[in-house]
């Protein structure tokens, strides 16, 4: 196969460049910022700042509150990708095996994707509403008294829900497609060797979706982690109080509402870092056992 | 159709620049729906009396945005000439030492006569320094008073408390009507900061904050404050109280569909509630506790205050005055009260409302002002606390634990109190 060869040696550069300059703008510059402003004590309106080293970074790890937000975006992390992932995997595969109408409920699943995260936040707070929730009404029907907003663990409920119900359809674009790769002699031939249609999906289809998989696998983390911020602060109605938040929602509370920019900057780092560390587990860990076709 | 829009955009903004001789001023605010529509009324109404200066109102959301987008703004050198900035943000910002320009030293500057006496007594020392100079020039101002749901009443054959001892007498026969006896809106603004101001009992040390930063601390674990939230928690056991969070509409719907019979609400409140109120209801001040010596005294505005930003040109400044003069006006003041409910933050104007006879119409409307009015005592002024609106939020959750059960009121104001008296420690340092 022939090389592509540009006629001039700065040409890739100058191709690269808008990329280039969007990372940096949006990406590498505020991210040096956020790392340098991590070690001072600044007043907001910027009239001084002082150095403290690590004690921004001490003072989030010491704070029991911190602790306890940290453990629920790990809870609230697992729940989500979990589900949002087997649910649209399950989805998926029965639309796949559907014949007649396909278009009609592949379409259907697919349109809730086009919901901005805040919009959901707003549907599942009407859903859930204290006072006209159908789904509370529903939960009071079973005996549940459910109060999103005042209960930590309702409240939890609720979030998960709604975060989950906007991710499946994303999910389920990829499994789809993933799914429809899966070349039909491969399947023809498994259909020969065994009856059972779970064995087949287990040992043939799900190893082949495998990329698919790890690639939402990491796509699902980074979205329960950043992305559910607009489904949270509708839900939470701008008063955090004792509900349930995640560590990008404490960032913004204590930086753009509590206008502690040390503090809030130094959180950014410590999930900054996280996120770094989850990214390179997955690539060595899981990536490794994923078959690329 | 967008070139269209864009076209018509452009026209507007030319002609709204075309009086070329005029200073322009811009007013950053964080109010929406319908009191967003009457800032720029009001600002329309300050365009039309005069020419020399053109203000412009921008709406950045919410008053936690609008705080966050002005600093944003000042730190980069673009602020705008008046910010508004709400009560529990009043210390940032005037603590920020040169980034403002206190509204009393700007109106003398422009050749204008300041009279404190003027106000009326609980909105003149909230936005104040210590000394009494009033930094924010008070804006829209409110106070937490008790509406009242006059069908229960009547119902239960009992009359409306005015202290809290009172309403516990009262509130088994309001059960057995059939109602919830007690809601509430904002248990920080209501129960803790103006139980401190309607009791008359001390909020922090360094003169509730306002004399120093340094080693401010919060009194959180007063025996009386923790004593009003073990009454709280013992009546919402026994159903006399109902607690529906955090958020403000949460608590305040079951009282417009006629399930609650009182409800600690804002002076702000009433020209919504006229809307969405299912029966006949009235209002009148927030209870105190007859128990305790000195109480009933009169609590300190809610509300925002607006700030004129520092390093402005002269001729910009100026402009800000004559606009500080003109909504200080007893007209504008009693357009604004009776357009939105907040309360009339001058003597004249309170006074010109009253003797149009509005009062007779809305008896409603003046329960804020006058309570605003009664004796003020040491503690009743306001307070001045770095990072309030995160030790706002340590006590929103705190508050949510006690009524999940989670915690008893003394432990949740002993953590209110480390956490909070930790903040005004880093908030010192940051000040210093």
């Amino acid at each position: 196969m022939k090389r592509v060869q540009f006629s001039s040696p700065y040409l890739p550069y100058v191709f690269l460049a808008p990329q280039l300059a969007v990372i940096v703008i949006f990406f590498y510059w505020p991210s040096v910022q956020a790392i340098q402003s991590s070690f001072y004590l600044e007043d907001p309106f910027g009239f001084g700042s002082t150095f403290v080293g690590l004690s921004n970074y001490a003072d989030a790890f010491a704070s029991a509150e911190y602790g306890r937000i940290a453990r629920f975006t790990v809870v609230f992390t697992g729940l989500v990708t979990f589900f949002s992932l087997s649910l649209g995997l399950l989805l998926a595969v029965k639309a796949d095996a559907v014949i007649r109408g396909n278009a009609a409920y592949k379409t259907l699943l697919i349109s809730v994707y086009t919901i901005a995260p805040p919009v959901a936040g707003l549907i599942g707070m009407m859903f859930f509403d204290q006072h006209i929730g159908p789904f509370v009404k529903i939960a009071a029907f079973f005996g549940w008294e459910m109060k999103v907003g005042l209960n930590y663990v309702d409240t939890a409920f609720a979030m998960v829900v709604v975060a989950v119900w906007k991710q499946i359809p994303y999910n389920f674009i990829f499994f789809l497609s993933g799914l429809q790769s899966v070349p039909v002699s491969v399947r023809e031939a498994a259909a020969i060797d065994c009856r059972s249609g779970f064995r087949r999906f287990w040992t043939v289809v799900l190893p082949l979706l495998a990329p698919t998989a790890f690639f939402l696998l990491v796509i699902n983390i980074t979205y329960s982690l950043f992305d559910t911020f607009g489904i949270i602060d509708v839900m939470v109605k701008d008063k955090a109080a004792n509900n349930p938040i995640t560590l990008v929602y404490k960032v913004y509370m204590d930086g753009f509402r509590g206008n502690d920019i040390g503090g809030s900057s130094a959180q950014s780092v410590i999930l900054m870092v996280v996120v770094f560390v989850l990214t390179i587990l997955q690539f060595r860990f899981i990536e490794r056992r994923v078959h690329y076709t | 159709m967008i070139k269209t829009i864009s076209m018509a955009a452009l026209a507007v903004t030319f002609t709204a620049t075309s009086s070329f001789a005029a200073t322009n001023i811009t007013w950053w605010h964080g109010m929406g729906g319908r009191n967003g529509e009457v800032i720029n009324e009001v600002a329309q109404k300050f365009n039309a009396a005069q020419t020399a200066c053109a203000l412009t109102p921008v709406s950045k959301g919410t008053y936690e945005e609008a705080l966050a987008a002005g600093i944003a703004a000042f730190r980069s050198g673009e602020q705008p000439n008046i910010l508004q900035v709400f009560d529990a943000g009043a210390a940032t910002i005037i603590n920020a030492k040169g980034a403002v320009i206190p509204a009393e030293d700007l109106i003398i500057k422009a050749g204008y006569a300041f009279d404190r006496d003027a106000f009326i007594e609980g909105v003149k020392y909230f936005y104040a320094a210590a000394d009494g100079k009033f930094v924010g020039m008070p804006f829209n101002s409110s106070a937490p008073i008790m509406y009242i749901n006059d069908e229960a009443l009547k119902k239960a054959g009992v009359e409306a408390p005015s202290t809290w001892e009172e309403f516990e007498a009262i509130a088994p026969k309001l059960k057995e009507a059939g109602y919830i006896p007690l809601v509430q809106s904002q248990l920080t603004w209501e129960f803790t900061e103006n139980f401190f101001s309607r009791n008359n009992i001390q909020f922090a040390t360094n003169n509730n904050g306002y004399d120093s930063v340094v080693d401010t601390k919060m009194q959180l674990t007063n025996p009386q404050l923790v004593m009003m939230f073990d009454k709280l928690k013992g009546w919402a056991d026994q159903g006399y109280f109902a607690y529906y969070g955090a958020g403000w509409s949460d608590n305040q719907k079951p009282f417009e569909e006629n399930k609650v019979a009182l409800w600690i609400g804002s002076s702000g409140s009433f020209g919504g509630l006229q809307k969405t109120a299912q029966m006949p209801f009235s209002a009148t001040f927030l209870p105190y506790w007859g128990s305790i010596q000195g109480a009933g005294t009169n609590t300190f505005i809610g509300g925002a205050a607006l700030f004129a930003m520092a390093g402005k040109s002269d001729e910009e400044n100026k402009c800000v005055a004559d606009f500080f003069q003109f909504l200080t006006s007893p007209d504008v003041q009693k357009f604004y009260h009776q357009a939105t409910g907040y309360v009339a933050i001058t003597k004249a104007a309170y006074e010109l409302a009253k003797a149009e006879g509005y009062y007779n119409e809305k008896p409603a409307a003046e329960v804020g002002i006058k309570q605003l009015m009664l004796p003020s005592g040491e503690w009743s002024k306001g307070y001045r606390l770095g990072f309030y609106p995160q030790i706002r939020e340590i006590m929103e959750r705190e508050y949510g634990r006690i009524f999940a059960g989670e915690t008893t009121p003394k432990e949740a104001f002993e953590t209110i109190e480390k956490e909070g008296n930790d903040l005004l420690a880093r908030f010192a340092k940051t000040a210093g």
